[in-house]
């Protein structure tokens, strides 16, 4: 298969990136969004940059504690005319980046429709509701609809743990819960199994049952599901809807809560 | 698990050292020992690497070729590219399921056997293909699937069916430079060993390995010659390959790796094969000279899992290179020089093509992109710079090697230097390969080939581009249509919007899942294709394809996503009948038929009448 050629000038932009910020004169740390000029330390990303300066940037697989993912594409920008994935690309002096654009949205809205009819998402009944980032972004983003047919795959829960109950009908694959307990609970209770549209969330056990792994409800695995998959039992209604975060306060108007933390998360290869 | 399987299994990760980084190679090792991969010899294998369970379950689960089902005795899988599809493999394999009393992809009630369709097999000049486990068959035919159905039911082994049927012919068409290579094993070598670098050209202290001594030119003077060449990528980027060794080169690190893509899996393409087939000696010694030129002591040889037959005898010939002191230490002599290359097997996973994605299924993982940069040649195989580069380059890289970069600069045209094997089928008399200086019009190749009446020509497979006969006149080469060997010709009598519908399938078949748009999008066009072909589609649907392309190109991570609206795109503007044609209604109508959804109730019922029809009773 073949690299597009879009990637093959993105090494020649990550080159002249490089080949400018060695330049003395360019060497103030700061290139705009929509127009606003905005600071970075060197190392930040463009989507790390932004949340700091408390430009919103619409994201699903990114958390504050965690290491770049790249995967839900929320976050796609135009990074001096090419869209670029945000999360990940290093911020460089003089970027001219288009974030909360028309065309942008637009798309954005499109990748929640996608979400949407991929997995079974019913927010009425869904014990999460209000504090779910898809469900917050697609308010934020004017989704009005699924738009597109729903693909109503089977996916059958795992309530086999005595505290926590797994609901894969949600599971928009954002790996977060894939890293908390890899990287910070040291147990890599969760991971990917199939390719594709059939790509699916497993657990550490022969079983394939949650019950005989050793997660915990204590895990940090347990509490970063941006969306309902990871729910602890008998905790569903404990703050009202109408109470919760993204009903207090649309989600592009909490840019501080996703700041990213300094120092910043190590990279590892 | 009885205690025999359990032995296997500590043999195969025994010879493996239990490493693993070489997961692929031992579930592939175990998978044909033992039938299929089940929920315990996963466990076992986990706890012999030491890596989680999850994620040997998920590798395991990502390619095609393991499964973690039990599959039958006989696999069966018939190669389901549009030129097979011209072929007619779908009749074929009807056929066969009627035989065996099977389903497609079901596995018959005995366990004994099951019957899918996979991607593209790389046989498309000797279709229709297919691959019984996982031993690729060519030229099927009524006849054959008659007797393969009896063999399978009589229960004969793979081993003993009839030898012909896994003959897999060359069909060398038009040769030149690269396949009509005479040098010697080791020649190509020893002339980059003899060639001494000008004053300018750096010694090789900064970023050659201690091993060799600092004031050696050779390695530098190799890469001279590489840059001279204007030697660019044939997996259809078209990178510079000087460029790209150098900057392995000049790395930091004093480990780095040289692996050769012949993860040949563009629906259309099979050149990698036959250049294995027939020069196997000269892509060994590529890889050998860039291990020179960047100071690699380690290198792969990512094979696709379709290529399996190739195995041994590919693994005979690095036996007998070693014999002959081209590979492994002090190579020819030279004081410091080792190089060894090993074959590693892929499992039907197209997405491994990409260079970042194959890295990671050569480390045992899952076969999904990297985020770049950085980039491989700085961080790649086991975070260490690493060369990826495809078989037909490397090839070249060691003709170039033997006879110098200004040879090599003055074939071709002055921006695309040297040849391009293309990988000829569909409509022509003589399907094949046909290695031309670049340059060469569509029309050439075409007359070549013995095609007539020709509508379209599928360069490059599904991901590259459609051209319509009024662009026959344009030629292949980077600065015109750049090419990665497939070129797939259509006459007059083909449906272009069918050709669209099998690649908009094989891209939804193959998409890793890693990101939203082609996850989700690669289906979306797929269904959006089925729905227009069913007879239910309009303009709305035609809208939807553009809108969702548009997503893909915008946000998708890889090639793979970016290009895989092309045919789409490509057959809509060029083609736009194909399309309306099957557009009957001026408004959206659902893709479900509720009227014919009730044909089974009338039919229980015996009602034909008016009431029992959806719609009529308005």
């Amino acid at each position: 298969m073949k690299t597009s050629n879009s990637e093959v000038s993105a090494q020649a932009n990550a080159r002249g990136a490089r080949a400018k910020a060695a330049r003395p004169a360019e060497a103030n740390n700061v290139f705009t969004i929509d127009g606003r000029e905005i600071p970075f330390e060197p190392g930040q990303t463009v989507m790390q940059a932004a949340l700091t300066a408390g430009v919103f940037v619409p994201h699903l697989c990114y958390h504050p504690e965690f290491r770049p993912h790249g995967s839900c594409k929320l976050c796609t920008m135009k990074v001096n005319g090419r869209p670029t994935t945000s999360c990940t690309l290093p911020a460089a002096p003089g970027m001219e980046v288009e974030n909360n654009t028309t065309e942008i949205n637009d798309k954005r809205r499109l990748l929640i429709q996608m979400l949407l009819v991929e997995g079974n998402h019913f927010c009425p009944s869904c014990e999460k509701s209000g504090n779910c980032k898809l469900q917050a972004l697609g308010y934020a983003l004017g989704v009005m609809s699924p738009h597109f047919t729903l693909f109503y795959p089977v996916r059958p829960v795992d309530a086999s743990h005595p505290e926590m109950l797994l609901d894969f009908n949600r599971c928009i694959l954002c790996e977060l819960c894939i890293r908390a307990s890899a990287e910070v609970d040291k147990k890599n209770v969760f991971a990917l199994s199939g390719r594709g549209l059939k790509k699916h969330l497993i657990v550490n056990a022969e079983s394939g049952r949650l019950a005989d792994t050793d997660f915990a409800p204590t895990d940090k695995a347990a509490e970063v599901c941006p969306v309902g998959v990871i729910l602890r039992k008998r905790r569903g209604f404990a703050v009202p809807i109408g109470k919760r975060t993204y009903d207090l306060k649309p989600i592009n108007e909490q840019a501080d809560r996703f700041k990213p933390l300094t120092p910043l998360p190590k990279e590892e290869f | 698990m009885p205690e025999s399987s359990l032995e296997t299994v500590a043999v195969i990760l025994g010879n493996h050292g239990n490493n693993g980084t070489r997961l692929m190679q031992i579930l592939r090792e175990t998978q044909e020992a033992l039938g299929w991969l089940s929920p315990e010899t996963i466990t076992a294998i986990a706890k012999g690497v030491g890596w989680p369970r999850a994620k040997v379950e998920g590798t395991a689960g990502f390619y095609s070729f393991f499964h973690t089902r039990p599959m039958g005795r006989y696999r069966v899988l018939w190669s389901d590219n549009i030129t097979d599809r011209m072929l007619g493999n779908l009749d074929l394999m009807q056929t066969m399921c009627q035989k065996l009393w099977l389903e497609p992809g079901r596995v018959s009630e005995d366990g004994l056997v099951s019957v899918d369709t996979t991607s593209c097999t790389g046989m498309c000049d000797q279709g229709p293909a297919v691959l019984v486990n996982y031993r690729a068959i060519t030229r099927m035919t009524q006849e054959r699937v008659a007797r393969m159905a009896e063999l399978i039911q009589k229960q004969v082994p793979v081993a003993g069916w009839p030898t012909e049927w896994f003959q897999v012919e060359d069909n060398i068409r038009r040769a030149d430079i690269l396949l009509n290579n005479t040098t010697k094993p080791g020649e190509a070598l020893k002339a980059a060993l003899a060639r001494e670098g000008n004053q300018e050209s750096a010694a090789n202290a900064r970023s050659w390995r201690e091993g060799v001594n600092a004031a050696t030119r050779g390695p530098s003077a190799v890469l001279e010659e590489i840059k001279k060449s204007n030697l660019r990528g044939r997996g259809g980027a078209g990178f510079t390959t000087g460029i790209k060794w150098e900057a392995c080169r000049h790395a930091p690190g004093d480990e780095r790796y040289v692996v050769c893509n012949a993860d040949e899996g563009e629906p259309g393409t099979f050149k990698d094969r036959v250049l294995l087939t027939r020069q196997a000696d000269l892509v060994f010694e590529g890889m050998t000279i860039a291990a020179y030129a960047i100071g690699a002591r380690k290198g792969y040889l990512y094979l696709r899992g379709e290529y399996r037959y190739l195995l041994e005898r590919l693994n005979e010939v690095l036996a007998r290179r070693r014999d002959m002191n081209l590979l492994g230490t002090n190579i020819l002599g030279h004081s410091g020089f080792d190089f060894d290359i090993e074959v590693h097997l892929g499992a039907g996973a197209y997405v491994c093509g990409e260079e970042s994605a194959l890295i990671e299924s050569l480390e045992g993982k899952r076969g999904v992109p990297r985020n770049r940069p950085p980039y491989p040649v700085t961080v790649g195989f086991l975070g260490k710079p690493t060369v990826v580069n495809n078989v037909e380059t490397l090839a070249a890289a060691a003709l170039i090697a033997a006879k110098g970069g200004d040879w090599y600069r003055d074939i071709g045209t002055e921006r695309s230097a040297g040849t391009k094997l293309l990988s000829v089928s569909g409509d022509v008399a003589r399907p094949g390969i046909y290695e031309y200086p670049f340059g060469v019009t569509i029309a050439e190749v075409l007359a070549d080939a013995g095609a007539t009446d020709t509508q379209a020509v599928q360069i490059s497979g599904p991901s590259g581009v459609c051209v319509a006969d009024n662009e026959f006149g344009r030629s292949i080469a980077f600065e015109d249509i750049p090419t990665a060997g497939a070129f797939m010709v259509f006459d007059y009598s083909r449906d272009m919007f069918e050709v669209a519908r099998n690649f908009a399938h094989f891209f939804a078949h193959e998409s890793c899942g890693f990101c939203t748009p082609c996850r989700v999008g690669t289906t979306l066009l797929k269904n959006l294709m089925d729905k227009i072909g069913d007879g239910h589609g309009t303009q709305v649907e035609i809208s939807e394809i553009f809108q969702v392309s548009h997503v893909l190109q915008m946000a998708a991570h890889c090639g793979l996503g970016h290009t895989a609206p092309h045919p789409l795109l490509d057959t809509l503007e060029k083609f736009r009948p194909a399309y309306e044609r099957r557009l009957k209604y001026l408004n959206f109508r659902p893709a479900f038929d509720l009227d014919g959804a009730l044909a089974r109730a009338r039919q229980m019922t015996g009602r034909d009448d008016l009431a029992a029809h959806l719609g009529s009773s308005e």
